[in-house]
């Protein structure tokens, strides 16, 4: 029992640093919570459920996930807005050669910079985390969302 | 066709476009039975998407539901996806199979060509209420689109008037269409997109080939797209659909790139992973973006080996919803696989080379009010409508409004 709540607490832990990061604009330490050799994607619950291989975006490279950041720094264009992301009901769905595997609900509040204020996405988070090391990372994200009408864009990473 | 529309075109003609068009519902409206209920055929699915008899698909001309479905023959039929009874929607989810299609509401009954096979207790309950007798289902099937297929791509029309597809393409664009969808098609996803802006806008924007390369600086960066790329523009003989396109690695050294000091040119931006990049030449032409429309409101993209098709519809006069629907080939190995699906990084709600478009039409459709009275410029490249063998013009987007001024009668 008591390493049932050391896992799930180190799993949520990761899960609460991750989106402080992006909430709080602090898109350079988001691929540090990925392995080198990583996978993650955003897609559709739709696209998922039927095996479908594309979604919104897509890394198995910590350095795609850099790329993304410096592109959305540097290169695109979007008007300026935040994210609050609530993530819950956290599930320890399995333990294998320690890589843990995991599901959460999530809800992102997107915020403009004029303060209109939109749910904007929702959806389950299917992670697959190394525990062992210094810090949990994540072998592997899926940010399967719910909710399939994208308004305008989606330029930060959920 | 009488001008019902109390809407003067400035008199400069095509290079200016009157900024009511985007705001005024009267417009909208005329644009679903003119344009979208005219002489003009618009995507509905892939036949990759209908494999087997009984198929069906929701989907939409501009605005107005339809429903595309593969008979037991193997045929392919479309026609509204409005119950005759009471107006529901038939289909309201994404796809379906069956014999038959039915409303939820009081469960009459169609066929896959749109007949209506059955009303529910048509002759009442123990001899009391039903249908009177002279009610003839014959009379009441759904109102059915002309379909065809080309190149595994399925486009219907309501119009009787609607020359046969092919002929509405025009040999260069079918020519183009064919180049993409060379074999059998396989559908790897699905999204959709709200755009904050009128559908013409949209459109217009994938004409526009002068503001690819200024407005998308990852393009840019990385040379996969510039103007002075070896390229052109091919517009049809109607002028209503085009191709963009460039090749890769034919970059000139160009003067004016130098001295513009462009934003979307940045020379200290690299790569960590660059294997987004890594292509391969499937088409065996150096052509790396071919971006092609065919009026009014469907487009297909090539750039690289990302292929999508965008299906444009309105939502209302200053809102859109895009539905994209990307493509590989069925004998994609896992590696194309892989290909494709980084490149998908590029396109999409979220891609690197598209998301500013997202934005970008909503700022056009806030900054309307006050504009009534005025129009927007589309002089690049002179004023006529036609091909052209340079990206720096917006032949493309004239050729548009010629042929919506001609459906409109405006």
């Amino acid at each position: 029992m008591a390493a049932d709540i050391a896992t799930q607490l180190a799993v949520e832990r990761l899960l609460a640093r991750y989106v402080a990061s992006i909430d709080e604009d602090r898109l350079e330490e988001w691929p540090d919570y990925f392995l080198e050799e990583c996978r993650y994607q955003i897609i559709s619950s739709e696209n998922y459920a039927q095996g479908l291989p594309i979604g919104v975006f897509f890394a198995n490279t910590r350095g795609m996930l850099r790329d993304r950041v410096s592109a959305l720094r540097q290169a695109n264009v979007y008007e300026a807005q935040r994210y609050r992301h609530l993530v819950s009901s956290t599930l320890i769905l399995g333990e294998r050669d320690g890589i843990v595997t995991a599901q959460s609900n999530y809800l992102v509040v997107r915020i403009m910079h004029d303060g209109a204020t939109a749910l904007f996405s929702t959806g389950r988070y299917l992670d697959r985390v190394r525990l062992k090391g210094p810090e949990p990372l994540f072998a592997e994200k899926l940010v399967v969302f719910d909710s399939r009408r994208i308004d305008t864009l989606l330029a930060i990473p959920l | 066709m009488r001008n019902t529309l109390d809407l003067a075109w400035p008199r400069e003609g095509l290079t200016r476009v009157p900024y009511p068009v985007y705001s005024r519902a009267d417009v909208y409206d005329e644009e679903r039975r003119r344009i979208f209920q005219g002489p003009v055929w618009s995507f509905l699915c892939l036949e990759a998407e209908l494999p087997a008899p009984g198929d069906y698909r929701a989907s939409f001309v501009g605005d107005v539901p339809v429903i595309v479905a593969r008979d037991l023959d193997g045929s392919l039929a479309a026609f509204e996806n409005r119950c005759a009874h009471r107006g529901a929607l038939l289909c309201f989810k994404r796809a379906g199979h069956g014999r038959e299609i039915s409303c939820v509401y009081h469960n009459w009954t169609y066929d896959l060509r749109g007949n209506l096979t059955g009303v529910t207790f048509q002759r009442g309950i123990n001899r009391k209420g039903g249908m009177p007798p002279e009610f003839n289902r014959a009379d009441h099937a759904l109102r059915r689109l002309r379909v065809e297929s080309f190149a595994g791509i399925v486009f219907g029309t309501f119009s009787d008037a609607a020359p046969p597809l092919e002929l509405y393409l025009g040999p260069e664009i079918a020519r183009r269409i064919r180049r993409v969808l060379k074999k059998a098609v396989r559908v790897l996803g699905y999204n959709n997109q709200i755009l904050p802006n009128n559908w013409k806008v949209y459109v217009e924007n994938n004409k526009d080939s002068y503001h690819a390369s200024l407005l998308h600086a990852f393009f840019t960066t990385f040379r996969v797209n510039r103007l002075s790329q070896e390229g052109g523009i091919i517009v049809d003989d109607s002028g209503g659909h085009h191709v963009s396109y460039s090749k890769r690695a034919s970059d000139k050294p160009s003067a004016e790139y130098d001295a513009a000091h462009l934003r979307a040119n940045r020379e200290d931006y690299r790569l960590a992973d660059p294997s987004i990049l890594a292509g391969i030449d499937e088409f065996g032409d150096g052509i790396s973006l071919q971006i092609l429309t065919v009026f009014p409101a469907f487009v297909l993209q090539q750039i690289q080996n990302s292929l999508a098709l965008r299906q444009i519809v309105p939502r209302g006069v200053g809102e859109t919803e895009l539905l994209w629907t990307y493509i590989g080939f069925e004998d994609d190995d896992e590696e194309m696989l892989m290909i494709r699906q980084k490149q998908s990084n590029l396109v999409g709600p979220g891609g690197y080379i598209s998301m500013e478009d997202g934005a970008v039409g909503g700022f056009i459709q806030r900054a309307l009010p006050g504009a009534e009275h005025d129009a927007s410029i589309v002089q690049m490249g002179g004023d006529a409508v036609g091909s052209q063998d340079t990206r720096a013009t917006e032949t493309a987007v004239r050729g548009f409004w010629q042929v919506y001024r001609r459906h409109m009668g405006i």
